[in-house]
């Protein structure tokens, strides 16, 4: 491949990166210099001289790539696996495939195999890399103390013990065995909101433990 | 449609490219106007009387398909001599109890016979039917979902000739009557030649040959009279034979990935999985007693027994026998309502001490965002399992009420937790999308940090709780300690894996061995099934969810992609799109068919009816359950088989769809004396969920302008999925309210600057898109402008704006407790939103200049 190529300005590069996550394989920095290519392979990499002896007389094709683009590769190409999945945002269903590369989501595009989508996505489902890989996501536990103005760390078992303690008070607190001489058997004690975004088997576990401890308010954006 | 569910919308684009036609019917001209054949722009909150309008249109034409009238929907059936219509009591029903605010159905069966309700309201008739007594009367809107309902003993009286003037067909004629094409005209603000086009389009549009599909989304159920909204597209499509056939039905367009799925499998506190009713508490209530009272004697409810003994097996496992009731005792019991929004009033109370939210943001996207935060406010403590840091987990911090000084962080005693959840890639499990298909999607790559997937939450929350109450010996702690809850983990988390609770959710036999079909359920305990309708997604032990064979490789059904419930059937009550002697209304619009060489069904989908029921099958009398269906019942889950134009039983406010005026509006009732549903859902006064005065009440004018919510492309609902995405944050950067030119000029607002809306729950600012995309229409003969608020924002994220939901108020549907925030009235006026107190000044200014007190729109 031809190394002598006139490089895009770095600038418009990092636009691309930041606007489409384009990524330019290593090696192709700005560093080459034509001189170390000698004169006539210099000459043959400009544009014009392209345009004019090669096969694209318009210049709107081959004559007026650049080397960098021409390197260019999907980085779903260098993908250790495919992992097949379900966009989360509405419910149409739309199929994803998720690309993996060294044990990281590297992209997340439509699955055209989807009888449902094939392999369209919608701006929200394009943007599903961003919503599991961005940086807003929170990968600690938090905790507000009673009263308190910050936040504090709080480590994951510490949180799951305490929130298991609580839940065993408040349930004891809002017990009913009976309600105007009717059996009830419940408590109205805890509450739980959500189930939407989830998957079936999530709220499976949720609506058979709640409904074990005998919580009754158990809610989702179904009703909402 | 091309808005919030823009891949699905390529399907619309096909069948346009194909022939047919689309109508868009929005206040707003959206993306899906744009793209459609028609787009009617119509008054928020009035498409009772558009659809009534159209249903009129059909019956006086003669329009309705005759032969599928007669044979598969109740409209032959006579009821009762002392069912009063909204046309004899000035719009309510018989039954009305004004001073508990409810109904009694009583009076809208059917001559001869009683039907239970098997979707909606299956407690109403529960002393009736089991001679005892309920303590629930307060709220009875509570089990819906899918199902039929119950036929008692002895037979409905029927004219088949639809001529008896007080059969279903007749009463309908005469209750649709007066929605004419001038009240559509008046009340809907669509002019006469529109809405004649629309009539024409639709009907002919429909029969043997042809037939026309209704889409909606939370557009028709966010009312009042939602419930109702479907049915009146429920009574048209009925009428035009455009159910159970290829190209028919109404598509619910649902906007979560499992939204659908949390339905069947519910996080719901009136259902248990599969639609089966959470019990409500009675006296001396046993299992028997509940299966008398809420299953139907006819049709696949027939069979609920079955199901919730294998529920409960499920559940309970060993501990469940036939002595002990399989355990039914377990389950706790409901009195009354117990929604989201009587959990807030129960925060407030102090009697909910404790809060989880997984995956929910109810500080920006509840009606009256206010009070949900006012709720949480008052908890012990409070569980947030999401992405980011979403408003319902900082509103202690750096909410609204803070910045009003209504509340001081310090003052505040909710213990808060956040914990990280894991993403869709980081875990495995089947969503179900808004076709009933489940579709698996597998793990990728662990989830970072701390972030854990909601099945490793509440796991291991079960697990530490039942370990800390191991040596309980109190009877409440039993059902816990009894439960099923041994789960393999893997890896360094413990994940538990989700394939085994999909294979307890499918069910297996007393061997163990996967069931294949919900017809092998027992009620003997010797089946365990945690989901009915999806017995049959791990049949032969295989994860049928995660099949995956190319569309292109398929035919136009795609059976092999995933599985649907129930049975793998895409489309519902098929049986349908054949004639009653079995054949095809049309070769055009074949889909299933009886083959009379084979003694069996068959099709394009798999046939939703006893596979070899022949169309000439007769049941013997006295009949139960799916044994009782005839050949020609294509409606299997209803109790008499029938697609019911007229419901008898299982909806609180009425057996046939009425208009009623939003709760706040500015507009009176043009068809009745009855200004608003009379039984819809009022909770409790407070402060800060005050009503408006409505149509010709003084002060309605203050708050002259019809509002209304919606979603737009690049956004999901309370924004935690994608107001922290910079990409989508910069599609959509800012919240923005659409009005009319003409409502700009008459309030002086600009494009791009600021307008305040206000409301009498709350005051909100946004951004003025001025646009001839929110028509101005005339309605009752003057100039009506429509307010339009995407609901997506709140003041955390990439991109930030107020919530559209401090405006709305906390009046639901009574059947099925959703708020009203597709229609309800604000003013509106330029410039930016007071800051500190001055914002609860200015409403409260606005109440006082309303004359609004606690009373106001409480009225029946």
């Amino acid at each position: 491949m031809r190394e002598d190529a006139p490089q895009e300005e770095p600038e418009l590069r990092a636009v691309a990166v930041r606007a489409y996550g384009v990524r330019a394989p290593p090696g192709n920095g700005i560093t080459e210099r034509a001189d170390v290519m000698g004169v006539r392979t210099w000459i043959d990499s400009w544009p014009v001289h392209r345009q004019l002896t090669g096969t694209d007389p318009l210049g709107r094709g081959a004559a007026a790539k650049s080397g960098t683009t021409a390197r260019l590769t999907p980085r779903v190409a260098s993908a250790d696996r495919v992992v097949k999945s379900v966009c989360p945002y509405c419910a149409v269903g739309c199929g994803q495939n998720v690309y993996v590369e060294d044990g990281r989501v590297t992209q997340i595009e439509g699955d055209p195999d989807s009888p449902i989508s094939r392999g369209r996505l919608c701006p929200k489902g394009s943007a599903s890399l961003q919503l599991t890989t961005g940086a807003a996501r929170e990968h600690d536990v938090l905790y507000r103390r009673p009263h308190g103005t910050e936040w504090e760390r709080l480590d994951l078992d510490s949180a799951m013990d305490m929130i298991a303690d609580r839940v065993i008070e408040a349930r004891r607190a809002g017990w009913q065995w009976e309600v105007d001489g009717a059996r009830t058997r419940r408590t109205l004690g805890v509450a739980s909101l959500g189930g939407a975004t989830l998957d079936n088997e999530e709220n499976y576990l949720i609506k058979k433990l709640f409904t074990a401890m005998g919580a009754v308010q158990i809610e989702n954006q179904a009703r909402v | 449609m091309a808005e919030c569910h823009p891949v699905g919308f390529q399907w619309v684009m096909e069948a346009k490219a194909r022939g047919a036609k689309v109508i868009h019917v929005d206040p707003r001209f959206t993306r899906t106007s744009a793209l459609a054949d028609v787009h009617v722009p119509l008054r928020a909150g009035s498409d009772i009387v558009f659809l009534g309008g159209i249903i009129n249109h059909v019956l006086q034409t003669d329009g309705y398909f005759r032969d599928y009238v007669v044979s598969y929907t109740n409209g032959p059936v006579v009821l009762r001599e002392d069912f009063r219509d909204t046309e004899d009591l000035d719009g309510v029903f018989s039954g009305l109890d004004p001073e508990s605010r409810s109904y009694d159905n009583g009076s809208w069966q059917y001559q001869g016979t009683e039907m239970q309700a098997a979707s909606g309201e299956r407690d109403q008739e529960y002393p009736k039917r089991t001679g005892g007594s309920s303590v629930t009367e307060a709220a009875r809107g509570e089990s819906h979902g899918s199902g039929g309902a119950d036929l008692g003993e002895g037979e409905a009286e029927r004219d088949e000739t639809l001529s008896h003037p007080r059969c279903v067909f007749q009463v309908l004629k005469r209750h649709y009557a007066r929605y004419t094409p001038e009240v559509v005209e008046e009340a809907c603000g669509v002019p006469r030649d529109l809405f004649r086009q629309v009539c024409d389009l639709v009907t002919q549009n429909s029969g043997r040959e042809r037939t026309t599909a209704f889409a909606y989304a939370v557009g028709w159920t966010q009312h009042t009279v939602g419930v109702q909204y479907i049915r009146a597209a429920s009574v048209l499509q009925t009428l035009l034979g455009n159910i159970g056939r290829p190209g028919g039905g109404i598509l619910a367009l649902r906007g979560h990935a499992s939204i659908q799925g949390s339905t069947d499998i519910p996080t719901l506190f009136n259902l248990l999985p599969g639609y089966i009713p959470m019990p409500h508490a009675h006296q001396r209530q046993d299992l028997d007693a509940f299966v008398r009272a809420e299953a139907t004697r006819k049709g696949y409810w027939g069979n609920m027994r079955s199901y919730l003994v294998s529920l409960l097996k499920a559940y309970w496992g060993d501990a469940a026998v036939a002595e002990n009731d399989f355990c039914f005792d377990y389950l706790p019991r409901l009195t009354g309502s117990h929604s989201t929004y009587e959990t807030v009033m129960a925060q407030l109370e102090g009697t909910c001490k404790g809060y989880f939210l997984v995956g929910e943001n109810p500080a920006v996207g509840s009606a009256d965002a206010k009070m949900q935060r006012l709720g949480m406010a008052a908890l012990d403590w409070l569980v947030v399992r999401d992405f980011s840091l979403i408003e319902s987990a900082t509103w202690w911090k750096d909410g609204p009420e803070i910045e009003t000084g209504e509340m001081r962080t310090e003052d505040i005693g909710t213990e808060v937790f956040f914990l990280p959840a894991a993403a869709h890639t980081e875990k495995e499990g089947s969503f179900t999308n808004t076709q009933r298909l489940l579709q698996w999607h597998h793990q990728a790559v662990e989830p970072p940090g701390e972030a854990r997937s909601d099945l490793w939450f509440t796991y291991h929350l079960g697990r530490l709780v039942r370990e800390k109450l191991a040596r309980s010996t109190d009877p409440m702690d039993r059902p816990l300690l009894d439960l099923t809850w041994e789960y393999p983990t893997r890896g360094e988390h413990a994940e538990p894996d989700a394939g085994a609770v999909l294979a307890e959710i499918n069910g297996h036999d007393a061997d163990g061995v996967p069931l294949s079909s919900y017809q092998q359920l027992e009620d003997d305990g010797s089946t365990a099934c945690g989901c009915w309708i999806y017995c049959g997604v791990h049949a032969d032990g295989v994860n049928q969810a995660a099949r995956r064979t190319p569309g292109q490789e398929q035919d136009w059904v795609a059976a092999e992609w995933g599985w649907a419930w129930p049975a793998n059937r895409r489309i519902l009550y098929n049986r349908a799109s054949a004639d009653p002697q079995g054949r095809p209304w049309s070769e055009r619009k074949a889909l299933v068919w009886w083959d009379e060489d084979e003694g069996s069904w068959r099709g394009h989908d798999v046939p939703d009816f006893e596979a070899d029921r022949s169309p000439g099958h007769r049941p013997p009398p006295g009949a139960k359950g799916p044994e009782g269906l005839s050949g020609i019942d294509p409606f299997i889950m209803q109790a008499d088989g029938k697609a019911w134009l007229y419901v008898p039983s299982g909806l609180t406010d009425g057996p046939l769809p009425t208009h009623y005026e939003p709760q706040d509006s500015p507009f009176p009732n043009l068809l009745y004396g009855q200004q608003r549903n009379p039984v819809r859902h009022l909770l409790p006064p407070h402060p800060d969920n005050r009503y408006q005065p409505s149509g010709e009440e003084p002060g309605s004018e203050v708050f002259p302008y019809v509002a209304t919510t919606y979603r737009i492309t690049e956004h999901h609902t309370a924004g935690g999925m994608s107001r922290w995405q910079p990409y989508l944050a910069e599609l959509q950067p800012e919240f923005f309210c659409e009005v009319s030119p003409g409502l700009a000029a008459e309030r002086g607002l600009e494009h791009t600057g600021w307008a305040t809306v206000v409301s009498a729950r709350g005051v909100i600012e946004a951004r003025v898109l001025v646009t001839d995309r929110m028509a101005p229409l005339t309605v009752q003969g003057r100039t009506l402008h429509q307010v339009g608020m995407p609901y997506h924002w709140g003041p955390n994220g990439c991109t930030t704006g107020d919530a559209a939901n401090e405006l709305v108020h906390m009046s639901l549907d009574p059947n099925t407790h959703i708020q009203e925030t597709k229609a309800f009235a604000v003013d509106i006026r330029p410039g930016r939103r007071p800051r500190g107190p001055a914002a609860l000044e200015l409403v409260r200014a606005y109440r006082a200049r309303a004359g609004i007190d606690e009373r106001t729109g409480t009225e029946l």
